[in-house]
C-alpha cells in the first residue's frame, strides 16, 4: 500500500521549517520536488521508491495538509479500498472503505496517549543515580518493576 | 564547496556513541544521563540515527501489544525457560533471566510517559488505556493476551518513548539522517573499536566519530530472502524493511564474535499483509485450520514427538508450530485459514451488544496499531472477520534477536547468576573470552563495542520493552567502561581519505561510467543496488532454504550458495549510487550481503536441523542433541574476507524440566 501525495492538497510545507513527510519517513522515501523536474509538480512531495514502502503511515499521519494517502499494493489487492487516519493529540480516527461500497465503511477512534504531547518530564521526581551501584543489577530509578526472582531457581549459583 | 562524492568531513570526538534510534537506543539515551552525572558529568554522549527518532526502528508504525511483561506473578526464571524452549533449547539463560528481572521497569515508565495500557476492572471487563484505571506499577491489572503479553493502544508507542529519550539526552546530542556504515578499529589495538563513520542522506557530509565506547543498535535484518511479494508489495515485509543487517555486518567486520547466526524467524501471519496473529490466537481464541477445516495442531500433533523435549512443552516452540502447518501445505491440503468467523461467533454468544461492538473495534485496532496494510487487504478483498475467514501464510525468513529469534552478537552477561566462567569446547580462537561474562554487561568481544535488542544473540523474546531495558543495561555498563578507561585516546586504524574513498565508491562508479551507455540502469561497469539485492534474494531463496524450496537445503546447495555469494560480494564493489538515496541503499545492501553470508555459513556448519519449520538441512534432518546441543559462533576476518565457525558449550542456569511436567 504505497503512499501517494494528492497534487491539489500538498503545499510543500512552505510555511513550515521542514517538509514533514521527508522529515519523518523511516526509509527515506518521501522527497520534495523543488523544481518539478522529477514529477512535473514543483514544490510538492512524492514517494520516490514506492516498492520499498512499509506502509507505516508515518507520512500520512504527520502531513499537516492531509495530502497523503495510501493505495493498497497494486500487485496484491483488488482496487477500490482505502484506509485513512486522522491523528490528533490524544487519539486517532480511522475510516476504512471497502471495495464493495455496499459494505458500510468502518469508523474507529482509539486513544494514542494519556499525557499531552511534549509534556514528558523524564527525570522529574526521579532520584539521582548512585555510582556505588553501577555494577549492580537494576536501573538508576525503580518504579516497582524490578523482579528479584526466587534464587532457588538458579541451579548453578 | 562540497559536492556529490566529495563531501565535507565532520569529525567529532565523544566518549559514547549510540548508533541507531529504535527502542534499545531510546532506552540507552534515557538511562545514561543520571549515570553520566553521577560519574562526574564529563562524559560526552551522542546518538546517530539514519532516520528520525520519532518514527525509527521496528516500532515506527506502533504496536498493539507489549510482548514482554513479566508481572509480579511470574518469575524471571519462568521467562528464561520460555525463551529457551521457544528457541529449541539453545539460549543463554543469563541474558534472558537478566532481561526478565529488568524489563517491567521500562514498561512502568512507558505508562507514566503516556502510553495507554489496557486494563481489566474488578468485574473482569476490559477497558482501553485511556480510562485512567490504576497504573501497573500500583497493581493495576493488565489485559493479558498471553502469558507474557499485555494489550496497549500503541499507535504512538515509539513517539512517546522517543520523546522521553530526546528530552533526557537533549536534541543537540542527537544527529538524525546520518547513516553509519562502518566501524573503525583502534590503531593500537585491533580488538578495540575506536570510531564509526557514515554519511548524511541529506547533504554532502561525511561524519567521522571517535569514541571510547559505542552502542551498536541498528536492528535486525529484512529482505535478504526473496519476499513472497516481488512487485509493489515487496516493501510490505513483516519486520521493517529498513532493518538491513547493519548491526550484524558492522559488528562482524569490527571483529566481534557472532552467535547463532543460523537461527531465523519465519513468522506465520495473515497472508500478504503480514497482520499479527497473536491477539487472534490468544485473545480471541481463534484456531488455524487446513483447507478442509481441520485443526492442524491437532491433526499433526504426533509430529511434535519427533522433537523431544521441545515439542512436549505446554506451548511447543514456534518453529514446530510452523512444522505442523507446513505438512498440510506440502501435502496439498491448503490453504491455511484463520477461523475468525467461528472465534468471533463464539465470543458473541456470551457478550452484550456493547461488548460485541468493542470486540469488533479491538480486532481492527490490532492491525491499525501496527500493520495498517493488513486492513487495506481486508478492505480490498471485502473481508469482515466476523463473516469471512482469512488466509495464513509462513513468510520469507527474517534474522533478528529480539522477537522469536536468537541470532546476533555474543555479549558479556551478568555475573551474579552462576554463568560459566570457562569454556568446555575446544577450537575457539585464542583471543576470545572463555566464560559468559568479561566485565561489562552487553559488551561484545571487541573492547568498547556494546549492543542490545536485535544485536544481542542467543537470547530472544525481548520485543519492544525488553530491547528498551537492554539498552538501559548497556548504557550503565558503557559509563562504567568509560570511567575505567579515562586515559584512553582512541585512534583510527584507517585514514579519513581511505574511508571517503571506500564509502563513496558507488558514487565514483556512477560518475565515471554513467555516459558509457544511454540507459542509466543498464551499464556493464556497474550494478544498481536494487539489482544486487534481487541477486542476493534469489541466491538465498533458492539455495539457503527460502520459500522456493519450502525452507529446505543441503550441503550441495549451500556450496553453490557459497560460490554465488562470493561473487556477489566481489560485485558489491561495483554498486553504483546516482544520488545520496541510492548510496543509502548501496550500503544497506552491503550490510545485507554480509549478514546473509553469516547465515549461510552457520547453517552449513551446524549439521542438523535445529529449527524444523524455519529451515531443514535435508541431509541432516533431525535435531541432534548429542552433537549439536551447543552454540554455533563465528568471527569474520575483514582482511581475508573469511568466516571461521566454531562451537561453544551450552549449559542451563535454570531447570528446564519444569517445562515438561
Amino acid at each position: 500500500m504505497p503512499t501517494f501525495v494528492r497534487t491539489e492538497k500538498c503545499d510543500g510545507c512552505k510555511g513550515q521549517d521542514k517538509t514533514a513527510c521527508m522529515y519523518i519517513c523511516p526509509h527515506d522515501l518521501m522527497m520534495l520536488d523543488k523544481d518539478g523536474s522529477k514529477t512535473g509538480h514543483a514544490m510538492k512531495s512524492y514517494n520516490q521508491e514506492p516498492e520499498q514502502c512499509w506502509e507505516c503511515y508515518s507520512c500520512i499521519k504527520i502531513c499537516p495538509q492531509q495530502a497523503i494517502e495510501a493505495r493498497p499494493y497494486a500487485d496484491i489487492v483488488p482496487l477500490g479500498a482505502s484506509v485513512q487516519p486522522l491523528r490528533g493529540t490524544d487519539s486517532i480516527m480511522w475510516t476504512i472503505k471497502f471495495r464493495d461500497d455496499k459494505i458500510k465503511p468502518k469508523r474507529f477512534k482509539f486513544p494514542i496517549r494519556t499525557t499531552p504531547e511534549g509534556s514528558i518530564d523524564p527525570y522529574g521526581g526521579k532520584p539521582e543515580a548512585d555510582i556505588a551501584k553501577i555494577t549492580d543489577p537494576g536501573f538508576f530509578v525503580q518504579v516497582n518493576g524490578y523482579r528479584t526472582g526466587d534464587s532457588s531457581e538458579l541451579i548453578k549459583k | 564547496m562540497a559536492e556529490f562524492g566529495k563531501p565535507d568531513v565532520v569529525e567529532e570526538e565523544v566518549d559514547i556513541l549510540i548508533i541507531g534510534g529504535g527502542m534499545a537506543a531510546c532506552g540507552a539515551a534515557y538511562e545514561i544521563g543520571p549515570w553520566v552525572k553521577a560519574a562526574g558529568g564529563d562524559i560526552k554522549v551522542k546518538v546517530v540515527d539514519k532516520a528520525a527518532m520519532d518514527r525509527s526502528g521496528a516500532v515506527a508504525q506502533g504496536l498493539s501489544a507489549i510482548n514482554t511483561y513479566i508481572g509480579s506473578e511470574q518469575d524471571p526464571a519462568d521467562y528464561a525457560r520460555m525463551v529457551s524452549n521457544d528457541l529449541m533449547g539453545i539460549t543463554r539463560d543469563d541474558l534472558a533471566y537478566d532481561l526478565g528481572r529488568h524489563v517491567d521497569e521500562s514498561v512502568h515508565l512507558f505508562e507514566e510517559w503516556g502510553l495507554p495500557i489496557w486494563k481489566t476492572d474488578e468485574n473482569g471487563e476490559r477497558h482501553d488505556g485511556s480510562k485512567g484505571l490504576t497504573p501497573l506499577k500500583d497493581g493495576g491489572k493488565p489485559v493479558r493476551s498471553g502469558k507474557w503479553q499485555i494489550m496497549i493502544n500503541g499507535e504512538s508507542y515509539k513517539w512517546i518513548v522517543a520523546e522521553a529519550a530526546k528530552k533526557a539526552l537533549g536534541t543537540d546530542r542527537i544527529q538524525e539522517r546520518v547513516f553509519i556504515v562502518k566501524l573503525v578499529n583502534d590503531k593500537n589495538d585491533k580488538n578495540r573499536v575506536a570510531g564509526a563513520v557514515g554519511f548524511s542522506v541529506r547533504e554532502h557530509q561525511l561524519f567521522v566519530y571517535k569514541f571510547k565506547a559505542c552502542l551498536l543498535v541498528a536492528g535486525g535484518c529484512v529482505n535478504i530472502f526473496r519476499p513472497r511479494s516481488v512487485g509493489e508489495g515487496q516493501g510490505r515485509a513483516w519486520y521493517p524493511v529498513w532493518n538491513a543487517g547493519s548491526t550484524y555486518a558492522m559488528a562482524a567486520e569490527a571483529g566481534a564474535e557472532m552467535t547463532m547466526m543460523e537461527n531465523r524467524f519465519v513468522p506465520t501471519r495473515f497472508k500478504d499483509g503480514y497482520g499479527p496473529v497473536g491477539a487472534w490466537f490468544l485473545l480471541f481464541k481463534s484456531q488455524a485450520t487446513n483447507g478442509f477445516g481441520e485443526v492442524y495442531m491437532q491433526r499433526n500433533k504426533e509430529l511434535l514427538n519427533d522433537y523431544p523435549p521441545y515439542g512436549q512443552a505446554a506451548v511447543p516452540a514456534s518453529c514446530l508450530r510452523n512444522h505442523l502447518m507446513l505438512k498440510e501445505m506440502k501435502e496439498g491440503r491448503g490453504p491455511i485459514w484463520m477461523d475468525t468467523v467461528t472465534a468471533l461467533g463464539k465470543l458473541r454468544e456470551t457478550l452484550s451488544p456493547r461488548e460485541v461492538k468493542h470486540l469488533e473495534a479491538e480486532a481492527w485496532e490490532d492491525f491499525l496499531d501496527m500493520c495498517i496494510g493488513q486492513c487495506g487487504i481486508w478492505a480490498g478483498e471485502n473481508i469482515e472477520p466476523e463473516k469471512k475467514n482469512s488466509e495464513l501464510m509462513p513468510t520469507e525468513p527474517y534474522l533478528l534477536g529480539s522477537h522469536s529469534g536468537c541470532c546476533g552478537i555474543w555479549v558479556s552477561g551478568p555475573e551474579d547468576l552462576g554463568a560459566p566462567t570457562e569454556e568446555k569446547e575446544t577450537g575457539i580462537p585464542e583471543h576470545l573470552p572463555s566464560g559468559w561474562n568479561w566485565g561489562y554487561r552487553g559488551m561484545t568481544t571487541v573492547k568498547g563495542l556494546f549492543t542490545a535488542g536485535d544485536g544481542v544473540g542467543a537470547s530472544g523474546h525481548k520485543f519492544s520493552s525488553g530491547s528498551h531495558a537492554e539498552g538501559r543495561m548497556a548504557a550503565k555498563a558503557m559509563v562504567k567502561f568509560v570511567m575505567d578507561n579515562k586515559d584512553l585516546k582512541p585512534e583510527l586504524d584507517t585514514s579519513v581519505e581511505i574511508l571517503i574513498e571506500e564509502i563513496y565508491r558507488p558514487v565514483r562508479n556512477f560518475l565515471e561510467h554513467k555516459d558509457y551507455s544511454t540507459a542509466i540502469d543498464i551499464n556493464p561497469n556497474y550494478i544498481t543496488p536494487r539489482m544486487l539485492q534481487f541477486r542476493l534474494q534469489k541466491i538465498m531463496d533458492e539455495y539457503v532454504a527460502g520459500v522456493a524450496t519450502y525452507y529446505t537445503t543441503n550441503a550441495n546447495m549451500l556450496e553453490l550458495a557459497e560460490q554465488k555469494l562470493e561473487m556477489l560480494k566481489e560485485d558489491s564493489l561495483k554498486m553504483r549510487a546516482k544520488d545520496l538515496h541510492e548510496l543509502l541503499r548501496a550500503w544497506e545492501n552491503y550490510h545485507r550481503i554480509l549478514t546473509a553470508e553469516a547465515h549461510m555459513k552457520h547453517i552449513q556448519f551446524r549439521e542438523e536441523s535445529r529449527y524444523p519449520g524455519f529451515y531443514y538441512r535435508m541431509d541432516h534432518n533431525k535435531v541432534d542433541e548429542e552433537n549439536w546441543h551447543c552454540f554455533v559462533n563465528s568471527i569474520y576476518d575483514k582482511e581475508a574476507k573469511k568466516w571461521t565457525c566454531f562451537k561453544r558449550a551450552h549449559t542451563d542456569l535454570v531447570d528446564k524440566s519444569k517445562l515438561f511436567k
